[in-house]
């Protein structure tokens, strides 16, 4: 009974969400204001109608119907009542309903807002994400649908999956369920799913008003660039805390000792994010300067295509094999939606590619405006690589027939030093002024953070005697740093000398003053700090692997592990666990017990091994059971000492942090921000229509 | 002043160059006892498990994976060099199994063309950068008048002479 009122209500949602597009077009483009209205109150509608298909299966996920073939996939009566409810994305059924559940929210949210300003977009930025939102939960309706029942045909070996009762058909109802797959009971992989979609949900938001704004001919003006900044930046806040919670989910269940391996499924969501960085800062040249029109048009199309492509890869596991397409219908449909709203967003930017013309000209090649352009391609260029090396698996088996791994090596020398300058400019750049900036101020500005650099990197280098590469990573890392610090301490000064200010409330008032400049350079720090992270990981990580009996010890760097013994007991969620009693010492003395340990949980047959982990600023020392002899008296491990790791997590703080003060609205920031008006602005009328 | 600043900024680049030396040597040190775990990591970490997907195999945690470790390490005993277990590796499971993609054949445009894109994409940047600054050296031009019809034109001028 339940789960035919969610299965109607999808249904609804379904006609809503065509209806909305189809009438909002309509009406936008033979200004039908009525047909308008109510395509913006369908929208709206769809919200509701997809909250009550939602809540049915988190219903049933959480009672545990099990008639209902995902929720005897992914839920079962070992999971605590909270496992089951996260178990709504735990699989594919289910996460493609909650993608389609937030874009609708998300849809709503835009909608509920004062509706006037933006009047003559609001039409065609409907009818965008309510054609993205229809896509979805047509795919949900009639690709994927959580609400299949089982059934069982008598005869058949197999029980049968779907919505209706096939003849001759029992309704099944099986006992228990198969359950959450372990490698998902976690934290990170609980808030990164959620995250994440929120992420690609949300840069649908500014494309849709890029798509109108295109359209309608209003893409000159900067209107709908201020329209969706807050929503661009609160999409790109969730996408980069889902990779981060993404890459502590690998760290603490993956068991490889690292965060982030360039596998397909990570590159597909780092993507978006590039390009949608790259978009977040070409925005502010058409805000300060009318420059880079067509950037912000081809960097938010390929955000929106490449979030789709994200969801898409991880969704039908097209990269590991080929034949992975051709399983479901979902490959397909994907590979058509995604082809055709990317021909018809470049179609329709072709088409104003002329009006998009710069209000100014460049006047210095050092310039802020050039390291803009500068930054944009980097970030391009990032993206090519990560997107390259990812599908050429793909286009080697489908030209050669040959599968190839295109491994982590590839991606660290190809990106490796594209990533440095993009971080050297991120230190660089705020110091160049717009329009022109002189050679000798701006040595003046950099020779100070550039010798405490040189001193910090040295004396680093000499205590740690490492790789020359990495020296120069710490010393790219210092600098950027040092001239973040300086862009702050000029600014407390400057208050300290004019009105006599504390340091302290000096430093608060400065960001208070300029919310999004300051707040911008707390999450260059934050990015700084991960970059930190990144450089302890790929140059200072020690490893070792041994095998010890009771009461002996590996040794690796100045720390020491010794095996105490093992024990076994029954965990909770259905799982046996087999734990080491370990002690770790430094120098010599003792300094924690660490329990590494491997789960097998027992209804999935899968052992999860989960590490035991010394934590500090500096390094992680990092301990996986790999093995033991039958008789328990000898073990085998696996230790990491992961210097710097934890700045990754510092870091992915402070850009939470960063972003919520740059996203703060002040009742100053509302006036107009150009540097310079443009005289063309208002002398030069939009072509019009026709 | 400018001139001790110079100072300062030679010897600093000095001795930043110096650990750049001692970081050379230190890292082409050798090590004691063959074949350990972890030179058997060391070859695993070069390779992908050949049946799992995107799973290096010095930490995949199959039966197979094992097995192919076990494999690696009576190789090195047998004083296979680290190349020659990893050729090995390719010739018997196929190139998917190279962690770090091979710079011959088909498999070459993997490197070549990212690096052919960012030289493109070079060239992109210095083409806008020029194309923005040579706008600036032409004056603003002056918004097109409007459209008048030609027989508009011709009678306004010829009421302006009626007029002279």
């Amino acid at each position: 009974m339940l789960t035919d009122i969610g299965l109607i209500t999808l249904v609804i949602a379904f006609l809503l969400t065509l209806y909305a597009t189809f009438a909002s077009a309509y009406g936008g483009w033979y200004k039908h204001q009525k047909l308008v209205e109510s395509a913006r109150n369908a929208s709206l509608l769809t919200f509701p109608f997809l909250t009550v298909a939602v809540l049915v299966i988190v219903y049933s996920l959480y009672t545990l119907d099990f008639s209902l073939a995902y929720v005897y996939d992914v839920s079962s009566q070992a999971m605590s009542p909270f496992l089951r409810i996260t178990a709504l994305w735990g699989g594919q059924e289910g996460s493609v309903l909650f993608w389609a559940w937030l874009m609708s929210g998300f849809v709503a949210a835009v909608l509920l807002r004062k509706w006037d300003r933006d009047r003559e977009l609001m039409p065609y930025f409907t009818a965008t994400a309510m054609l993205t939102t229809a896509f979805f939960v047509g795919v949900v309706l009639f690709i994927t649908n959580p609400f299949e029942r089982l059934w069982h045909v008598p005869g058949a070996s197999e029980l049968t999956q779907s919505l209706f009762q096939p003849a001759n058909a029992m309704p099944y109802y099986p006992e228990d369920g198969g359950g959450l797959n372990p490698l998902l009971r976690h934290f990170g992989m609980i808030g990164h799913p959620p995250t994440t979609y929120l992420g690609f949900t949300g840069f649908v938001i500014p494309f849709a008003f890029a798509i109108a704004a295109l359209i309608t001919g209003q893409s000159r003006g900067d209107e709908w660039i201020r329209t969706t900044r807050r929503w661009t930046l609160i999409a790109w806040i969730f996408l980069s805390i889902g990779l981060i919670l993404g890459g502590r989910w690998a760290y603490d269940v993956l068991g490889w000792g690292g965060f982030w391996g360039w596998d397909p499924v990570e590159n597909a969501m780092l993507m978006p994010w590039l390009t949608g960085t790259a978009f977040l800062h070409s925005v502010m040249m058409t805000e300060k300067r009318g420059m880079m029109k067509k950037w912000n048009m081809v960097l938010i199309i390929l955000t929106y295509s490449l979030s789709l492509f994200g969801t898409f890869i991880t969704r039908t596991g097209v990269i590991s094999s080929v034949h992975a397409f051709a399983k479901s219908a979902l490959g397909p449909a994907f590979f058509a939606f995604i082809g055709l709203t990317f021909l018809g967003s470049v179609s329709i930017l072709y088409k104003r590619w002329d009006t998009l013309e710069s209000d100014h000209s460049l006047e210095s090649f050092i310039s802020r405006e050039s390291a803009f352009v500068l930054q944009n391609m980097l970030f391009l260029a990032i993206t090519f690589v990560v997107f390259w090396g990812t599908i050429f698996p793909l286009i080697s088996e489908l030209v050669t027939g040959t599968k190839i791994t295109v491994g982590p090596p590839y991606f660290q020398k190809a990106s490796g030093p594209l990533f440095f300058v993009l971080v050297l400019l991120m230190g660089v750049a705020p110091l160049f002024a717009w329009r022109k900036q002189a050679a000798r101020t701006l040595g003046k500005a950099i020779w100070i953070p550039f010798l405490v650099s040189l001193g910090l990197a040295s004396i680093w280098g000499y205590a740690h005697r490492m790789h020359p590469a990495s020296i120069l990573g710490l010393w790219l890392v210092t600098l950027t740093l040092s001239l973040i610090f300086a862009e702050f301490w000029k600014g407390v000064q400057a208050r300290r000398s004019s009105r006599g200010e504390d340091p302290l409330i000096a430093l608060f008032h400065l960001i208070g003053r300029n919310h999004r400049r300051y707040g911008g350079y707390i999450i260059h720090i934050g990015v700084v700090l991960i970059a930190l992270g990144f450089i302890g990981d790929g140059n200072f990580k020690l490893e070792t692997q041994g095998t010890v009996s009771e009461g002996e010890s590996l040794m690796i760097g100045n720390y020491q592990l010794q095996f105490e013994g093992l024990r076994g007991y029954a965990g909770s969620d259905g799982r046996e666990v087999v734990e080491a009693v370990t002690t770790l010492s430094q120098n010599g003395e003792a300094i924690r017990t660490l329990n590494p340990r491997r789960d097998y949980f027992i209804v999935q047959q899968q052992p999860v091994t989960v590490p035991g982990v010394y934590s500090t600023s500096g390094k992680d020392v990092y301990v996986l059971l790999v093995g033991w002899d039958e008789s328990g008296q000898s073990a085998t491990f696996k230790i990491y000492v992961n210097s710097l790791i934890n700045w990754v997590w510092i870091g992915g703080l402070m850009m939470i942090v960063g972003t919520i003060i740059a996203a703060w609205s002040s009742p100053a920031q509302c006036e107009t921000t150009y540097v310079l008006k443009p005289a063309t602005l208002t002398s030069h009328p939009l072509p019009q229509e026709g | 002043m400018r001139n001790i600043k110079q100072k300062l900024l030679l010897v600093f680049l000095a001795i930043f160059a110096g650990f750049y030396a001692v970081g050379v040597v230190y890292a082409q040190e050798g090590q004691p006892g063959y074949p350990t775990d972890d030179d058997v990591n060391r070859v695993a970490k070069k390779l992908y498990c050949p049946v799992c997907p995107n799973t290096p195999l010095d930490v995949c945690e199959t039966k197979a994976c094992e097995d192919w470790r076990a494999q690696i390490r009576d190789q090195l005993s047998e004083g296979w060099t680290e190349q020659q277990v990893v050729d090995y590796f390719v010739a018997q499971y196929g190139e998917r199994v190279l962690a770090e993609p091979q710079r011959k054949g088909f498999t070459s445009l993997v490197w070549f063309l990212p690096l052919t894109a960012v030289l493109i994409g070079v060239g992109i940047v210095y083409e806008i950068l020029k194309n923005w600054r040579k706008q600036q050296t032409i004056p603003v031009a002056a918004p097109p008048l409007p459209e008048v019809p030609r027989e508009m034109l011709e009678k306004i001028e010829r009421e302006i002479r009626e007029l002279d």
